[in-house]
């Protein structure tokens, strides 16, 4: 299902950012956009022009986080950094044996949580820190809407942890390895990513369920929640995947396929108040499609080698920032 | 990016010197950088820039696939690694001295992400010129090790009397007479012997003959993991071959451990080639056979109490 016109352009409203190098995450600040990079450094920019560029990790960043105030980010010196837009990045902690910090999460209210071996460490928002054992390595992290509440994704499953509670968390089981987590905005679903190419939904509460989401030719590794949460958009195919999440959930429902092309989908990212998707591949590509109607607005041709690899819209869903495997990004202000 | 990036797997057995190679191989000047992946981090001593430490967190694939273990770790850290392209040029997995070496190269064909990204160079096997046969009668990893190996590194020789040393070189001969083996005292093995093997790409298959023919087959009848190498003096159907060897390794997967293949198709120009882990097969049509080249079908399997009579029974009823 291709379009048979070229999509109407929104090329000349991008304003392009060199990064010189993976970009593994982009995030809006109060002040502007930030750049974690896979060599460590973070990059500030504002109105049209980078400020500076500040080493966060010594090594390499590995995942990234935030909030308004600051981006959060894990690195391969075992470190968990806070930078703000201005100032130098702050260390909030540090591995002693510098293991891997691989996943990486903030809740709206403050609290964060990261990986190191097979550790879970969960800090609310006055910094104390509480860990878990896990029986298998974490891989995704992901706080509820609401309330200080951990899924994490791991070998056969997704643990459910209250950091505050001496409880045993509750384990959400499936056989495989899963990767990313995703909590609808409402908290009554978890899904996972798995490595055998597919979603695994949970519904929670009273009447639990299981939602099996197959068919994808790679791993979808990025997953997106509409705004009123009844959509999960997810990459791994050759357009973005959107499940509905009405209801009882996409058990027995088709999903939609969006800007589907000759290429693969690596990002997703939902608009933040209206049923617009930005989707990035493997191509370098970007489109963005209406889900209402499947309309498509191309907002960065195919580029060889530069691989969609980070999405954020800022919070009043007027800027999309990206960054590419091969060190490019830039910002689409949307026309108003 | 295009060019995968090459990986060699550094096992052996805890004493064997698979540290001191290690960091030979780092240290040594040969222009190379290397990422490399350790177990026990902090105690190997290890010096060097991109050291990361694993799990060996191995996973069975849902996939039906009983003996299709893959590391998880592996593949968590290769995805990481990716993000650094261009600050490496290789990567070495150093594998504890007791693990199996087939998940790790399982899970170069068996994920996708890891499969495009980079390719399983070779697995290279240290073993210890002085306690090795003591090893074989009560380690069955050390065993799986030598019968895993595209290259061994026979250590520690000057620890033997040239006796001990040709025994112990029969007993590696008789697990696995194909390998390419170095001897070396203190890991002093040419570096270049150890890396850009191929060993597992289908283009560099040239031929399978033992790389020591004199294997000392006679001594060690009694040895449970060893070669098996079957020959049609001519060419198979492809219509009996593919269904047998499938067969054959979904049922027998779990003890084949490695399998190797250069046979001759009926009508077909080109020679058709395979290679195997376990149950996980890879194959293709190569190149054309040559002029003078005989059209001979040949295999070999090396795996733990393999039947040699139905093997050959089953590989001698494809015959065309």
């Amino acid at each position: 299902m291709t379009t048979m016109t070229p999509p109407v352009s929104l090329r000349e409203h991008v304003t392009s950012i060199t990064a010189e190098t993976h970009v593994v995450a982009v995030h809006w600040l109060k002040q502007g956009l930030v750049l974690a990079l896979a060599d460590g450094r973070v990059l500030r920019w504002r109105d049209g022009a980078l400020v500076d560029s500040v080493e966060a990790h010594a090594g390499g960043i590995l995942c990234a986080t935030g909030d308004g105030e600051r981006l959060i980010t894990g690195g391969d010196d075992g470190r968990v950094v806070a930078t703000g837009f201005d100032g130098e990045p702050a260390e909030i902690a540090k591995d002693p044996k510098r293991r891997w910090i691989d996943a990486i999460t903030l809740s709206a209210s403050g609290n964060l949580a990261w990986n190191t071996g097979k550790t879970v460490h969960a800090r609310d928002e006055k910094g104390r820190v509480r860990t878990l054992d896990a029986a298998s390595t974490p891989q995704g992290l992901v706080f509820a809407p609401k309330g200080y509440r951990l899924a994490i994704a791991q070998m056969n499953g997704v643990s459910l942890w209250y950091p505050n509670t001496e409880a045993k968390p509750e384990f959400l089981d499936w056989k495989g390895s899963h990767l990313d987590v995703a909590w609808s905005p409402d908290g009554r679903f978890v899904v996972s990513s798995m490595q055998e190419n597919a979603l695994h939904g949970w519904k929670l509460g009273d009447k639990p369920g299981h939602m099996r989401m197959t068919g994808y030719p790679a791993k979808p590794r990025s997953l997106s929640w509409s705004h009123d949460g009844l959509w999960l958009a997810s990459s791994g195919a050759d357009g973005a995947i959107v499940w509905p999440f009405q209801g009882d959930g996409p058990q027995g429902k088709a999903p939609r396929e969006c800007g589907v092309r000759h290429a693969r989908v690596t990002r997703v990212a939902f608009h933040p108040g209206a049923l617009v998707l930005a989707i990035g591949y493997d191509d370098g590509c970007i489109l963005m499609v209406r889900l209402t109607d499947g309309s498509e607005l191309l907002v960065r041709p195919a580029l060889r080698g530069s691989g969609i690899s980070a999405f954020a819209w800022d919070k009043a869903g007027k800027r999309l920032a990206f960054g590419a495997e091969d060190g490019a990004a830039g910002v689409l202000v949307l026309p108003s | 990016m295009s060019e995968k990036i090459p990986v060699t797997v550094l096992t052996g057995y805890l004493g064997a010197g698979k540290t001191t190679l290690l960091n030979r191989i780092l240290t040594e000047d040969h222009g190379k950088k290397f990422a490399v992946i350790v177990n026990e981090f902090g105690e190997a001593g290890i010096d060097g820039d991109l050291i990361v430490g694993a799990d060996e967190e191995i996973f069975e694939m849902n996939n039906g696939c009983i003996c299709c273990t893959v590391r998880g770790d592996l593949i968590r850290i290769l995805d990481g690694l990716m993000k650094r392209k261009g600050k490496f040029d290789a990567i070495i997995v150093e594998t504890t001295g007791l693990a199996d070496p087939a998940p790790v190269a399982q899970t170069f064909f068996v994920d996708q992400d890891v499969g495009d990204a980079t390719r399983l160079d070779a697995v290279v096997t240290v073993t210890d010129a002085k306690w090795l046969k003591d090893r074989l009668r009560d380690a069955p990893e050390a065993k799986n090790q030598i019968a895993f190996a595209d290259v061994i590194v026979l250590n520690k020789t000057d620890l033997v009397t040239a006796e001990e040393l040709a025994d112990v070189e029969a007993a590696i001969r008789a697990i696995n007479p194909y390998a390419k083996l170095h001897k070396a005292e203190r890991a002093n093995v040419d570096i270049a012997a150890l890396l850009d093997r191929n060993a597992f790409d289908l283009d560099r298959i040239l031929d399978i003959e033992p790389d020591f023919l004199e294997a000392g087959h006679h001594h060690h009848h009694a040895e449970d993991v060893r070669s098996i190498s079957l020959t049609i003096p001519g060419e198979v159907d492809p219509e009996k071959f593919m269904p047998w060897i499938n067969d054959l390794t979904q049922i027998q997967g779990p003890n084949i451990l490695r399998s190797k293949g250069i046979l001759a198709f009926k009508n077909e120009p080109r020679r058709f080639v395979f290679q195997g882990v376990h149950m996980i097969l890879d194959g293709d049509l190569q190149r054309d056979w040559k002029d003078g080249e005989t059209r001979e079908s040949r295999l070999v399997f090396i795996g733990r109490d393999l039947n040699e009579n139905e093997l050959r029974k089953g590989f001698e009823a494809c015959a065309a």
